[in-house]
């Protein structure tokens, strides 16, 4: 009886490397064919002209769409299923007992590949400090973490080359390493709530579960399944948008708003990109037509990084473990070390 | 009777995993009762950092992770 209703639930499938063959077939044959196709419907199919306005915004609409979309599902997944080997559990083992410059730095590099969802951000708090990790070095890993967000990266690689993605990488872990080594210095020890640091030494025991390869890809599968459902709306629209900037808006007139004469571009960005905290997504497609329209690079990984690591629901979460002047220390950190990026790219850049 | 804790503050990822619980508790054919752990302290207790986890009668099953009704439902057929 019981044996029946398992067989039941389980779908039957294809073996596992028959399977992933077939996956990454299609996915790189729809590569192949997207840009050629998308060029031949709006200017064949559809017969709109060459550098009219309006050929130009159709175009770069069609083009962008299938294009995001294949990166996000192929490098989401792949992205997913290494991350899946660096738990939050298994970098805390690996923090303990290091040294503050050490453990900062280590911190800072597991942020990058270590993701945590802001629910999670509590019990990732308590479980640092717990295990006598110092405040400053669990800090480096709450600023990396969000701020070098997968899919900003796999976006950034394929729309502006490698070097502007790994550019957006070593930002992030700049600004986390100085960051969480300000916080430690700062001895803001006595904002943490009291009954976290009664919990010091109490830290439950160091726990390791093996996953099979196929829990691994189902996971990774549907990880990236869900999460390009709930970004496609944001990156239709994000897409739209940048589109009509790229087919319609005057380079004079970015210039004027978001370029080098105006020095208060920068911190007016990173005003804008708080709201929009979690649609990463959607707002690349903008920023690449921005910077098309010569937005400068420093304003534009300032916008990015603001969008994902200044995040309210996470400050407001963190209040269950912090007091606000720690929220406020760790907040104005972030955004002083966005700030101070986007104008050092702004300089070095031009 | 079986005992299962999901562990997690209850946000959309919990309640998944609570579902599945569910779903795993038919698909095996088993009594169990279903608990929702929200205490950030006894989760830390448990050495779980990433939420949401999946507890059977007093063994962690799964953590940062959301396993299928077809997992939960093996692992409470095990015993």
């Amino acid at each position: 009886m019981t044996t029946l209703a398992l067989v039941r639930g389980r779908r039957p499938h294809l073996p596992l490397p028959l399977l992933l063959t077939v996956a990454v077939t299609a996915w790189l044959v729809a590569w192949l064919v997207e840009a050629p196709l998308a060029g031949w419907i709006s200017f064949d199919l559809l017969r709109l002209e060459h550098g009219s306005q309006l050929g130009e915004a159709v175009a770069f609409f069609l083009l962008d769409v299938p294009k995001v979309l294949l990166l996000l599902l192929g490098i989401v997944t792949v992205v997913t299923l290494i991350r899946g080997f660096f738990s939050p559990e298994r970098v805390r083992a690996a923090l303990v007992g290091r040294g503050l410059m050490a453990g900062t730095v280590t911190a800072a590099s597991f942020g990058i590949v270590t993701p945590f969802c802001s629910c999670s951000a509590v019990p990732l708090f308590i479980g640092f400090v717990e295990a006598g990790i110092p405040l400053g070095v669990t800090f480096a890993f709450l600023i990396s973490s969000p701020m070098v967000n997968e899919v900003a990266l796999v976006l950034l690689w394929g729309l502006f080359g490698p070097w502007i993605a790994l550019l957006y990488m070593a930002c992030g872990l700049v600004v986390a390493i100085v960051g969480g080594l300000v916080i430690g210095r700062l001895g803001l020890e006595r904002y943490v709530e009291d009954y976290v640091w009664a919990m010091q030494g109490t830290a439950g025991p160091s726990i390791e579960i093996k996953l099979t390869a196929e829990q691994r890809l189902g996971d990774a599968w549907r990880y990236t399944r869900d999460l390009v459902r709930k970004i496609t709306p944001y990156l239709l629209v994000g897409i739209g948008i940048g589109a009509l900037i790229h087919g319609y808006a005057p380079t004079e007139l970015v210039a004027a708003i978001g370029g080098r004469s105006n020095p208060l571009a920068v911190p007016i960005v990173v005003l804008i990109a708080i709201p929009l905290y979690s649609n990463a997504a959607g707002t690349i497609p903008i920023v690449q037509a921005l910077l098309g329209k010569g937005m400068p690079l420093g304003t534009t990984l300032a916008f990015m990084m603001s969008i994902t690591a200044i995040s309210l629901p996470e400050f407001i979460i963190l209040r269950r473990v912090i007091r606000w002047q720690l929220i406020a220390v760790f907040a104005t950190v972030v955004t002083v070390g966005i700030l101070g990026v986007g104008y050092l790219f702004n300089v070095l850049v031009s | 009777m079986r005992t299962i804790e999901v562990l997690g503050p209850g946000c959309a990822n919990c309640k998944r995993v609570e579902a599945n619980a569910r779903e795993a508790v038919v698909m095996a054919g088993v009594e169990a009762q279903i608990v929702h752990v929200t205490d950030y302290r006894e989760i830390a207790a448990h050495g779980i950092l990433s939420t949401p986890g999946l507890i059977i009668d007093g063994v962690i099953r799964s953590y940062g992770r959301i396993p299928s009704a077809g997992d939960i439902a093996l692992w409470l057929t095990e015993s």
